[in-house]
């Protein structure tokens, strides 16, 4: 019995609960597996993401700010904005109505749906990129039509604003889903029976259930449409200061080997995607509580 | 109940975190339910639904398959078999391959950490995991360069022992295994998290060793999970191009990948090239896209029937 003893799970001030005996590893193992992985994460993880900010303020914050604050790195920020004010809301739309849909009434075909609104993640963004060019390049489907219009859409805005949306699609939709269908339809149903209009449930009731999922899917839809790059990259056509996204940029500058400056540009993308992780964990937490 | 593990990292249940899972993977046993067609808006939030994934992706993907059947049989059959496609098919393949690999074992391993462990700095870690997946791509490929280049942070620690990363096959599953990182943890970590204590506690009771554990009774649970996120991971790797051109060097025939070809073909205004060997590359993602949907039928299948015992 004094083996029994050894093996419980002997709780630990605070609601810890702490693994002794045969149910947790020996503390030297314990300690390499640790190691281990912290090793992994910093070849992979840690010292990339280190570099970026050392390598921005090498030569000083006046070079960084030089770096940032200059008229072609000014232009493709504004182009990235834009982007992503464009593409965000329309996707938020998209996102909300696919949900509503899949997660409150059955219909023959949903897991059919399901699968098409991944669907752009299983395509590569070169691909992703290289479909508008073959839909509205100049030699694509919509081509001549667009040219006898003067209508611009490949090597310009409108097609890195498709490319973006397209490459975004999913993602409010892949937070929403899951979320929606494990709260069911309770409250709703209730807010109805209490003679609430459609769309008064929908706003009252509905929205301030899902509001944190749907936070997290905005801010993650924003993060990948500012920093999307393959599929911008081909349908974009590189023209510096016309047609540069802010990802584009830094391509243009590492590979001009202006690399202090290429990783200034790449240091304002990697913040954005540690604010992102940030209020990620924020929201993690708050639901966790 | 007996608390089983830290309670600092928020224990992820798959269903209600958000993850960079496919919703086939997240959306659990449970379907919309009978009563739901009570609720309003069901044909206008479909309708858009399916209106929005019309323009915006089915018609657009369409066109690949569409300037595929234009080209003959014979054009199409020597663009995809050309030694330099050949080439970057197997090269995408088996990098994707060796880096869904590397993330399996460490993915395991970084899931364990996080759900079982207490150490310092655990919160950030975990959500560090899913930065792979906000960072853009371009960002990674630089940094990655940088650091293991032959002066680089780390490339000038591995350079001298002949270990060359950048600018070769080795960079581009490098590159891939960054990429895919967020993957295997975040498909095995709820399940650790889930897994009832008392089957070990039943299992150290009754003689085994720590080792025994871990291998016979903790380990073929994860096996389900595991295999999920290897093939997300892998269907993630061979796509990407972002991160891959900076680091790999993209030598024709020796470290170019399969969406670099592609890229390289439509600057060449070669779009029936392009299109041909992208249509190869469509047909082997939406092959997996089958086999995760597969997958998720199954886990979704065992959570039924968890559900009604």
């Amino acid at each position: 019995m004094a083996m029994t003893a050894g093996n419980r799970l002997v709780r630990g001030g605070g609601g810890h609960a702490e693994r002794t005996g045969a149910l947790t590893e020996p503390r030297l193992v314990r300690w390499l597996l640790l190691g281990i992985t912290f090793a992994f994460l910093g070849f992979f993880l840690f010292v990339p993401l280190l570099l970026v900010f050392v390598k921005a303020l090498e030569n000083g914050v006046d070079a960084y700010w030089a770096a940032v604050n200059e008229p072609i790195a000014l232009a493709a920020v504004r182009r990235t904005l834009l982007t992503a004010v464009i593409a965000v809301p329309l996707n938020l739309l998209f996102g909300l109505a696919a949900a509503w849909a899949i997660a409150k009434f059955r219909f023959p075909g949903k897991q059919l749906l399901i699968t098409l609104i991944d669907l752009p993640f299983s395509v590569s963004p070169v691909i992703s990129g290289m479909v508008f060019v073959l839909l509205f390049g100049a030699q694509g489907y919509l081509g001549h039509w667009l040219q006898a219009n003067e209508v611009k859409i490949i090597f310009a805005v409108p097609g890195i604003v498709l490319a973006t949306i397209f490459v975004t699609s999913p993602l409010v939709a892949r937070e929403l889903i899951p979320l929606m269908q494990s709260q069911g339809n309770d409250e709703e149903e209730a807010a109805l029976t209490l003679g609430a209009s459609g769309w008064q449930m929908f706003r009252r009731v509905s929205l301030p259930k899902i509001r944190w999922g749907l936070l997290y899917g905005v801010v993650l839809t924003n993060a990948r449409a500012m920093g999307e790059f393959g599929a911008v990259s081909v349908v974009s056509g590189h023209i510096r200061g016309v047609t540069t996204t802010l990802p584009l940029h830094v391509e243009i500058l590492y590979n001009e080997y202006q690399f202090s400056a290429a990783f200034a540009a790449a240091s304002l993308l990697t913040l954005l995607a540690l604010i992102t992780l940030g209020i990620k964990s924020a929201i993690e937490w708050r639901t966790a509580r | 109940m007996v608390e089983t593990a830290d309670q600092k990292v928020p224990k992820r249940r798959s269903a209600e975190l958000p993850a960079p899972l496919p919703v086939s993977l997240r959306s659990g046993g449970r379907q919309g339910r009978r009563g739901g067609s009570v609720l309003p808006g069901f044909g206008l939030s479909l309708g858009f639904a399916v209106l929005y994934l019309s323009l915006i992706i089915l018609i657009p993907l369409s066109t690949v398959f569409l300037k595929t059947a234009t080209l003959t049989w014979e054009a199409f059959w020597q663009t995809v078999t050309s030694p330099r496609t050949l080439a970057a098919y197997r090269l995408s393949l088996w990098a994707s391959f060796a880096a869904a690999a590397v993330n399996l074992v460490f993915g395991v391993l970084l899931a364990w950490v996080l759900e079982r462990y207490r150490f310092p700095g655990k919160r950030l870690i975990d959500a560090m995991v899913d930065l792979p997946f906000a960072l853009p791509t371009a960002v990674a490929g630089i940094a990655l360069a940088t650091v293991y280049a032959q002066n680089g942070w780390l490339g000038e620690w591995l350079v001298p022992m002949g270990i060359n990363v950048a600018y070769t096959p080795l960079g581009v599953v490098v590159a891939l295994t960054f990429i895919g990182l967020p993957f295997v943890v975040r498909t095995v970590q709820p399940v650790l998290a889930d897994l009832d204590p008392e089957v070990e506690e039943a299992a150290a009771s009754l003689g085994a060793s720590r080792l025994q554990i871990v291998r016979k009774v903790i380990l073929p649970e994860l096996v389900p999970a595991a295999v999920t996120g290897f093939v997300l991971a892998f269907a993630r790797a061979l796509g990407e191009y972002g991160s891959v051109i900076f680091i790999a060097g993209n030598m024709p025939m020796k470290s170019e990948i399969t969406p670099l070809l592609i890229m390289i073909k439509l600057e060449q205004f070669d779009y029936a090239g392009a299109t041909a060997v992208a249509m190869v590359f469509l047909m082997a993602s939406f092959s997996l896209l089958l086999v995760i949907n597969f997958l998720a039928w199954r886990r979704n299948r065992n959570l039924r029937a968890a559900e009604t015992e």
